[in-house]
């Protein structure tokens, strides 16, 4: 018996294969896009928590010198006490235009790294001998090996896979002469096992801090927000989905109402076929959902590669540019598929068990009704009001996301209602019948349209938000590009020394010199960066405050206050009028605050005397030079030939803008991508709630017909009813889409990053944005436009047939 | 003559014919009955003369305009200017109001009138749900409602497919004497589709359709 | 393996026999290094100090101790050194290496630890006057040879002793030079065997003030090993009667190579040949997964010596990188006494 209904129940999809194919492609695009992010995602955690196994790092308390580099010789007297600890030594190198980090650890008593163990559990294990002793040996990754071959001065290469491919791992005697820093040690490794008596640390070292690993820069972190940015879009695309299997699901019930009547009068218990069709949904699910994860696997590999960038310019996170496949997450993307479309169906099904058995209401009924609508207008209201009290009172990157997800839903419930306002408003101005009637008829196709209306909706607020902020940040950032890089050069010497002789030589041929000098130290809200300046006009007239005290920069030149980062004052909550704390016994009052993008880490500026007191001894091995442009590139070949400077240590301001910018555009290609797909899918969640409505429209068209409305001007009103109806949603959209791009710059970035964008509108997007919307809604259409325009007339006659 | 079916043939898709050299004349202001058995072809022969389809043979005049040769947007025109129709299944346009309803064919033929609206609306007893959805309206209300939108135009010719047919007998009677009224007082010509004898003898004229050839 | 495990192994003279193979090479040549010469004149004290010049070389003490309750006591210091090249640079990329292992062995409990370091930056090293040697806290340090302060510490125990030579230094083989197989393979060796100890052991139960003996091995070699030798036995004894006795095996599988010292009452030492002495293994114990005796009968017919050696607990296990045992043993028979005893490669 069970095997008749299944047949009966299946042989509906034999004559409605396009039904099952949007159905299916509903659930796949829904699966598929969900799981590419989810995969992303993944991905790029797997590759933080690598990179941070496979350099031991932020397991072990460490020991740092607030005011720079340890001595060598403060490593001994720690030893000679007994504190089992293990130095550190590393640094920025630049190879071939690549700048990577050259982590030199002292092989003999750091944790035994991956890497390492590896390289000796190869075929040709290497002699200890050779990497102890000079030159030593490098260990890299497999990829950035090439590269590093390629240099003639650089000691021997291994090859490891355990290892970042942005990290060059050495002994700390090779690191301190490839970053010209001997007898400098960056960061001490407390190591876990310590004797059983210890001398406190502030009788051997007092100058040391320890910092324990959660303060430790933690990748993970940093990133969380871009990749929460991404969740949302994954579920968001996810939801969009779900509103085309709702509406196709809802069309399949509705035509086999007929066949499941039948059935019960056969003798088939409604208990047994609400079963059979949730096996039937399941299945289904299960086929849209692997098509789904094929589909987010190659969309998940498209993207990652410009993910991946993005990471490693923006925050330095180390992330490869490639997918692994991972059985939990084929797993979880088929259960997203199969408790998405059970979620989407469940309405469906559940008037399917309530339907009377001899007779029940028409197609129509299916649809919600006008009370529906206030109540679920009244729901939204509620959602967006629920939203701001919870961001109000909580705060904080989840509440601020709680407030995005109560506007996002909140408004798309209120669309209905909304759009039902305008329209009536709109039939007011119709004259003529026909308008009358067109404007009439969309408010009465509403109900059936609203799911996939919100869909598009959702999508067009996305893609005005998300670009918004992204372009807000692109234009703020060129701009603060422009103030902040306002050297025509910038060139690091080899060593003091040589940097006396570069300045020396480069002061009668150039406007002005500008030592910088930096030092890392620590903070209680993490790593700060110390800058040393000198005053000049160049500072005073370009370095962009976004809140100040009088008198800034004298008090500031003067070494009796500091300017510190957006970062910095958001994350620490100080603000001009503060003070500063750098150690226990140096404070200095807070001039100003300036922006500063792309940056994670705090900054503070300080004159160059300050920094001197703070930290003596820093080196000043970087200037910026002011010069006129025209000259800078010339003056950059000359300065690397004339003192052998590597290419690298020699930049010209232009090109390091576009390195910059060029980090930028990968973030637009994945947003613009995503941006694309969501309303590529909400078009899909219009044609087939339109498909969907179809069966419904003939009766309400049919007496137009009859009256004298010819079928290539009743498909050119289906093709413009869709048009106006996608419109009407684009003009909700756009103050959605600003609200949302309002809480992105306001709320989530300065949550996420620490700093708060201006808002910069752009029209010109809008409208580019409208017609694509228009287009994606004609294309929706176009299809039943086409079945009307060649809808044989005996169909339309049916609908006046006496018996019914 | 207003309407000339002259040896008119028509097959339903699948070839069987429905309608065979089917003839027949109706003047100005005259009243025909068009009685048959289920499946005789009067329905399709009333949708062949209100234009809404085509046919296989022979041709049918309509005002002085011979059907055959238009296309959709041809009869489409006809439909609007030079006939009305009256539905068994009623077939309001459920968007719009019972006075958006009443005047909708009248707009869009080009010739509506408020002052015969108002009348229409009066005398057909709809005053007080100008402003109702059909969905609210009774069976009877309704077909009232496509009287009026049918006789707004002021047609020259009415057609009417069993208007009667989903009414109880009160309403029923009460629907047809509006219809009648009307028609005689516009001077229309009406052709009704009926299987009801008794509807049929009040009408000027009476023709029965079987096997789709005139008896 | 890692770089450590690696090191741990160059810095021993004998491996385990799975390693016996690749050591072959370390055995065949000296590459560069220097090698000992029979006839070496000793130079103090010079000579307390580091070789750089020899592969390996080691300062290694051992104690016999007493608690005031009478409880016995061992103790172990040692500072090895390993050089990967015969050179000393003053910088991280110094090719000599350090070891240090202490342990404390009480009746029931064995506690050791272990440190590494690389010479050139001053966490570790030796100096011969005043004598210093040290690996980060642990020390072994005094105006000269004979007067030292001693101190090691580990997670769960440490100590701080004091020691003051009894006796001449004792020189083993001919005259420091002394042979480790058949092939003619040796070592510079030499001992302080009477050392006065007293100071305090720091245990988890407690601080326990101790007296006792020491005795301090000195050795450097550059290829002391034969391919076929897989581990050794080594005895240091001392008897009731002011005689001690050094003795060992190194097991080969080209039979066994036997070595003594004979030293009596006065100090005086006696070099006794290949095959003097016997060692024959009564009682194994179940130690970190292996069958180690830890019940010897130790014969020396020329001296009418034939005594039981037996560990104060099977438990001194060096489970450090390279694995050993190494603890306190007393003795009785034809001698009565106290002493340490050495396996490897078990």
């Amino acid at each position: 018996m069970t095997a008749a209904i299944v047949q009966a129940l299946l042989s509906h999809w034999r004559t409605h294969r396009l039904l099952l194919a949007t159905l299916l492609i509903g659930i796949a695009l829904a699966t598929g896009l969900w799981s590419a992010v989810q995969a992303i995602n993944a991905e790029a955690r797997a590759s933080y928590a690598q990179a941070n196994a496979q350099l031991a790092l932020g397991q072990f308390d460490e020991l740092r010198d607030p005011a720079g580099d340890i001595p060598l010789s403060r490593y001994v007297d720690l030893r000679r006490a007994g504190w089992q600890v293990a130095a550190v030594l590393e640094g920025s190198y630049r190879v071939g235009g690549r700048n990577l980090r050259l982590m030199g650890v002292d092989m003999v008593a750091y944790p035994a790294l991956p890497a390492v163990i590896d390289a000796e559990q190869s075929t040709n294990p290497p002699d200890p001998a050779d990497i102890l002793t000079a030159p030593g040996r490098l260990l890299v990754s497999p990829d950035l090996a090439p590269l590093l071959r390629e240099q003639n001065a650089l000691p021997p290469i291994l090859t490891t896979t355990a290892l970042p491919s942005d990290v060059i791992l050495t002994d700390i005697g090779v690191a301190e002469t490839l970053l010209n820093k001997p007898g400098a040690i960056s960061r001490l490794v407390v190591l876990p096992d310590q004797p059983h008596v210890l001398p406190p640390l502030s009788e051997i070292a007092p100058e040391l801090e320890r910092v324990g690993p959660a303060s430790q820069i933690d990748t993970a972190q940093l990133t969380d927000s871009f990749h929460l940015n991404l969740s949302a879009f994954g579920l968001l695309s996810f939801a969009v989905g779900l509103f085309i299997v709702h509406g196709t699901v809802g069309l399949a019930f509705a035509q086999r109402r007929g066949m499941i009547r039948t059935l019960r009068a056969l003798g088939v218990s409604i208990r047994r076929l609400v079963w059979l069709i949730l096996a039937e949904l399941t299945l289904l699910a299960l086929i849209g959902g692997a098509l789904g994860l094929v589909l987010g696997f190659f969309l998940a590999g498209a993207l990652l590669p410009d993910v991946a960038a993005t990471l490693r310019g923006l925050y330095g996170a180390p992330v490869t540019g490639q997918m692994s496949l991972q059985p939990e997450w084929a797993l979880a993307g088929l259960a997203m598929a199969v408790f998405g479309t059970l979620l989407a169906s469940g309405h469906a099904l559940w008037r399917l068990s309530q339907l009377p058995l001899l007779a029940g209401p028409g197609l129509q009924a299916w649809r919600s009704s006008g009370s529906r609508r206030g109540f679920t207008g009244i729901a939204g209201f509620a959602l967006i009001v629920g939203g701001v009290v919870i961001y109000l009172s909580f705060g904080g990157l989840i509440a601020g996301f709680i407030l995005l997800g109560g506007l996002l839903t909140g408004a798309a419930l209120l669309l209905p209602l909304l759009l039902s306002f305008a329209i009536s408003q709109l039939a007011r101005t119709a004259q003529g019948p026909v308008a009358q009637w067109v404007w009439a008829d969309m408010r009465a196709q509403l109900p059936g349209l609203s799911l996939a209306l919100m869909a598009l909706l959702l999508a067009l607020a996305a893609n005005i938000g998300v670009g918004t902020m992204v372009s807000s940040f692109r234009l703020t950032f060129v701009g603060w590009l422009d103030q902040r890089l306002t050297s025509e050069l910038y060139v690091t010497a080899t060593d003091n020394q040589q940097g006396r002789e570069v300045s020396d030589w480069l002061r009668p041929q150039v406007d002005a010199i500008l030592p910088i000098r930096s030092v890392e130290l620590e903070h209680e809200t993490g790593p700060l960066f110390l800058y040393g300046v000198v005053d000049d006009p160049v500072y005073r007239q370009n370095w962009p405050l976004i809140a100040s005290a009088s008198d800034v920069w004298d008090k500031t030149m003067a070494g009796n206050a500091v300017l510190i980062n957006e970062q910095l004052a958001r994350r620490a909550n100080l603000w001009p009028g503060d003070d500063l704390q750098f150690s226990p016994a140096r404070a200095l009052k807070i001039a100003g605050v300036y922006s500063d993008y792309g940056n994670p880490t705090g900054q503070a500026i300080v004159s160059m005397q300050q920094l001197n007191l703070i930290s003596p001894g820093v080196e000043t091995r970087r200037f910026g030079i002011r010069m006129d442009p025209g000259r800078a590139a010339e003056m950059a070949q000359t300065l690397r030939t004339r003192f052998d400077l590597p290419r690298q240590a020699v930049v010209q301001q232009a090109a390091m803008k576009a390195q910059s910018l060029a980090i930028f555009e990968k973030t637009f290609v994945v947003t613009s991508a995503l941006n694309v797909l969501t309303l590529g899918v909400a078009g899909f969640a219009i044609l087939t709630s339109l498909l969907t409505l179809w069966t419904q429209r003939l009766p309400q068209i049919a007496p137009v017909w009859a009256l004298g409305l010819n079928r290539a001007q009743l498909s050119r009103l289906e093709l413009l009813r869709s048009v106006l109806l996608a419109a009407l949603t684009a003009c909700l959209a756009l103050p959605l889409g600003l609200v949302l791009a309002w809480v992105l710059l306001t709320v989530i970035n300065v949550q996420a990053f620490g700093w708060r964008l201006p808002m910069y509108v752009f029209p010109w997007d809008w409208i580019v944005l409208l017609l694509l919307t228009l287009l994606a809604a004609m294309i929706a259409a176009a299809l039943p436009a086409l079945r009307m325009l060649r809808l044989p007339p005996a169909d339309l006659l049916k609908v006046f047939a006496n018996e019914r | 003559m207003l309407l000339s079916i002259d040896k008119v043939q028509k097959s339903y898709p699948g070839g069987r014919p429905v309608l065979r050299d089917v003839s027949l004349t109706l003047d100005h202001g005259q009243t025909l009955a068009l009685t048959g058995e289920s499946g005789s072809g009067k329905s399709t022969l009333l949708h062949l003369a209100a234009a809404l389809d085509s046919f296989d043979g022979g041709e049918i005049t309509l005002d002085g305009t011979p059907l055959s040769p238009l296309d959709d947007a041809g009869r489409a025109v006809l439909r609007r200017r030079s006939v009305s129709l009256v539905f068994q299944q009623f077939n309001l346009i459920p968007s719009l109001t019972v006075d958006q309803n009443l005047s909708f064919h009248a707009r869009l033929a080009g010739n509506y009138d408020p002052t015969w609206g108002s009348h229409l609306a009066e005398r057909l007893g709809l005053s007080d749900l100008l402003g109702s959805f059909p969905e609210t309206l009774s069976g009877g209300q309704q077909q009232r409602v496509a009287i009026g939108r049918a006789m707004a135009a002021r047609p020259k010719l009415l057609l009417a497919d069993e208007p009667t047919g989903n009414l109880d007998e009160t309403a029923s009677a009460n629907v047809l004497d509006l219809m009648l009224s009307l028609v005689v007082d516009t001077g229309a010509a009406l052709l009704l589709v009926t299987h009801s004898q008794e509807i049929a003898a009040r009408l000027d004229r009476r023709v029965h359709l079987a096997g789709g050839h005139i008896q | 393996m890692n770089v450590r495990t690696l090191l741990v192994v160059l810095l021993f003279l004998f491996p385990v026999a799975s390693w016996a193979q690749g050591y072959a090479d370390l055995g065949g040549s000296a590459e560069g290094f220097d090698v000992p010469q029979r006839g070496y004149q000793f130079d103090f004290p010079k000579d307390h100090g580091p070789h750089p010049s020899y592969r390996i070389e080691w300062w290694y003490l051992t104690a016999n101790l007493q608690g005031a309750d009478g409880r016995d006591y061992g103790i172990q210091w040692t500072l090895f050194r390993s050089a990967l090249k015969p050179a000393e640079t003053q910088s991280w990329q110094s090719p000599q290496l350090w070891m240090g292992h202490a342990a404390v062995t009480t009746p029931d409990t064995h506690y050791f630890a272990e440190r590494l370091s690389r010479g050139g930056i001053g966490q570790a090293g030796v100096t011969a006057q005043p004598f210093e040697a040290w690996i980060d806290e642990w020390r072994m340090a005094g105006l000269d040879f004979d007067a030292l302060t001693l101190s090691a510490n580990g997670a769960n125990f440490g100590y701080n002793l004091s020691l003051n030579a009894q006796d001449p230094l004792v020189f083993h083989g001919d005259a420091g030079y002394s042979v480790k197989s058949a092939d003619g393979q040796a070592s510079y060796y030499y001992s302080q065997p009477s050392y006065a100890v007293e100071g305090v052991l720091h245990l988890p139960e407690g601080d326990v003030a101790v007296t006792g003996e020491g005795w301090l091995d000195r050795e450097w070699s550059s290829q002391p090993l034969a391919s076929d030798q897989s581990g050794w036995d080594w005895f240091s004894l001392s008897f009731e009667d002011g005689t001690k006795l050094m003795a060992f095996r190194l097991r080969g599988g080209r039979g066994d190579f036997t070595s003594a010292t004979w030293i009596d009452a006065e100090g005086t030492a006696v070099a006794l040949p290949d095959g003097s002495a016997s060692f024959t293994s009564l009682e194994t114990a179940r130690v970190a997964g292996r069958d180690v005796p830890v019940q010897w009968r130790v014969t020396l017919p020329d001296r009418g010596v034939d005594v039981e050696v037996s560990a104060l607990t099977p438990n001194a296990w060096m489970a450090t990188r390279f694995e050993y045992w190494e603890g306190p043993v007393t003795v009785s028979g034809s001698h009565k006494g106290r002493g340490y005893l050495e396996m490897t490669g078990y």
